[in-house]
């Protein structure tokens, strides 16, 4: 079953929505008491960095996922600002990430915007997929999903790079390391591409 | 590459959607959630929601509808009106909206503006700015469904807001509401040039060569129309409609070379 770790931020609903819609089984996790028969974690997040790291670790679920996610391996996807949550810093904030994936979180540089439109960045954008990847199985060489965002993740290592996208400099937009699976777009409101995904991420 | 986004306006009046022209005469257009469902299948870029009660009658928002909403929508959701203090923001957020509209409360109260963005992200703070043009040249904000003349020049007050902490201003213009004869490109050039916050406009559009014309003028910018797509033809019989991706996709490829 899949857990949707809800400390207050994020669209939980939407995922719950869309699971349900697609009869895969679905729990929004509240407490550490809620995470029987949770094969598969969701960490969503929108807003501040700093703000988002606070409410997490405050909640009473980062313990509990933490040990599941690097001790028993239970596949996790963290989406935006859940996705930069996962590396050890970020430009945004001064309090540290959770360092599951090694990197850290920049602001888009605005000198190298060429519209009149600098930050955020919004809207629907091409997305360069490696297409070995569990979570883009069944898709094109280049979906597009809807980005709302001003700061991305940069990876130590290439290798944990699974997709880029273009905001002025070439991004990387989804990170995988083992169980560990980051979004920079937000699949729940990407129409049919964010669903398909979703749905790869149930079956890995 | 990032593309221009075309964005379906819907009013919310007495729980029905409604469109109105020069912010008057509001004409029932049907359910909103069963608008939002025809706007998931035709897939739509984003989807604005406006409550043109809650402020003019100075109510809370509607959380019970917001909440269906966005449950429903399947694309980004902004919702404005009625929207006034930092917990009503925090409290629609995590109903499941994306983005927040903002605009008397934003005028009458700035600092409100990065009160909510330090909790929500500034990505998701927009301002509604609904615009008249004034008798003897130049422009002028209103609030309260147009009814409340603010003394205050959009320009200056874009400016501000992008100092504030917005991540998104919106110009609505009045006189162009329901005309369907095009937007007012004078005051969307004016306004852009102040500000490198993603811009909507709305108030104009009649068929997808305005927003073709918009697009060629301003590459990235958010078009938004609210009678184009819930009215089909010269007697605006109702019907909820929006391009198909490959109609949306050639729209963009003519104006705005990807």
């Amino acid at each position: 079953m899949i857990g949707i770790l809800n400390y207050g931020l994020g669209n939980i609903k939407a995922f719950e929505n869309i699971y349900r819609k697609l009869h895969i089984p679905v729990k929004v996790l509240n407490s550490k008491d809620d995470f029987e028969g949770i094969t598969k974690l969701i960490l969503p997040g929108v807003g501040a960095f700093d703000h988002a790291m606070t409410t997490f670790n405050q909640s009473g679920l980062r313990e509990i996922s933490e040990k599941m996610i690097l001790d028993d391996k239970v596949p996790v996807i963290g989406i935006c600002v859940g996705m930069q949550m996962l590396a050890a810093s970020s430009d945004e904030g001064k309090l540290p990430g959770l360092g599951w994936i090694k990197g850290k979180v920049h602001r888009f540089d605005e000198s190298k915007i060429n519209f009149a439109t600098h930050l955020p960045h919004m809207g629907w954008n091409d997305v360069k997929v490696k297409p070995d990847s569990p979570i883009f199985v069944e898709f094109p060489a280049n979906p597009k999903f809807y980005f709302l965002h001003s700061y991305y993740f940069e990876c130590d290592n290439a290798s944990d790079i699974i997709a880029t996208s273009e905001y002025g400099i070439e991004f990387t937009c989804v990170v995988n390391y083992e169980n560990v699976f980051g979004v920079q777009f937000h699949p729940e409101k990407s129409h049919e591409y964010g669903i398909k995904l979703l749905e790869n991420f149930s079956k890995i | 590459m990032l593309r221009p986004r075309v964005i379906p306006c819907l009013l919310v009046h007495q729980k029905g959607l409604v469109k109105t022209v020069k912010f008057k005469d509001p004409k029932y257009v049907g359910d909103p959630i069963n608008a939002v469902r025809i706007f998931n299948e035709k897939q739509s870029d984003e989807l604005m929601v406006v409550d043109i009660d809650a402020t003019a009658d100075n109510a809370e928002p509607n959380y019970q509808m917001i909440e269906k909403l966005a449950s429903e929508c399947r694309m980004p959701l902004c919702y404005g009106g009625g929207i006034k203090t930092v917990e009503q923001a925090q409290r629609i957020f995590s109903l499941g909206v994306e983005k927040v509209a903002l605009s008397s409360a934003a005028i009458e109260n700035p600092q409100l503006l990065p009160a909510i963005a330090e909790r929500v992200g500034t990505q998701s703070v927009v301002v509604v700015l609904d615009v008249k043009k004034k008798m003897f040249g130049g422009y002028e904000v209103y609030t309260h469904n147009g009814k409340k003349a603010t003394g205050k020049n959009p320009i200056e007050l874009v400016r501000e807001f992008q100092k504030l902490g917005a991540g998104e201003i919106v110009i609505n213009s009045i006189d162009n509401d329901g005309v369907m004869k095009g937007y007012d490109l004078d005051l969307i050039e004016k306004v852009r040039k102040e500000i490198s916050l993603p811009l909507t406009v709305l108030g104009g559009a009649g068929n997808l060569e305005d927003i073709g014309k918009l697009i060629s003028k301003f590459g990235i910018i958010g078009a938004s129309a609210g009678s184009l797509f819930v009215f089909r033809g010269a007697y605006k019989a109702v019907l909820i409609n929006y391009p198909n991706p490959e109609e949306k996709d050639d729209l963009i490829k003519k104006n705005f070379p990807i």
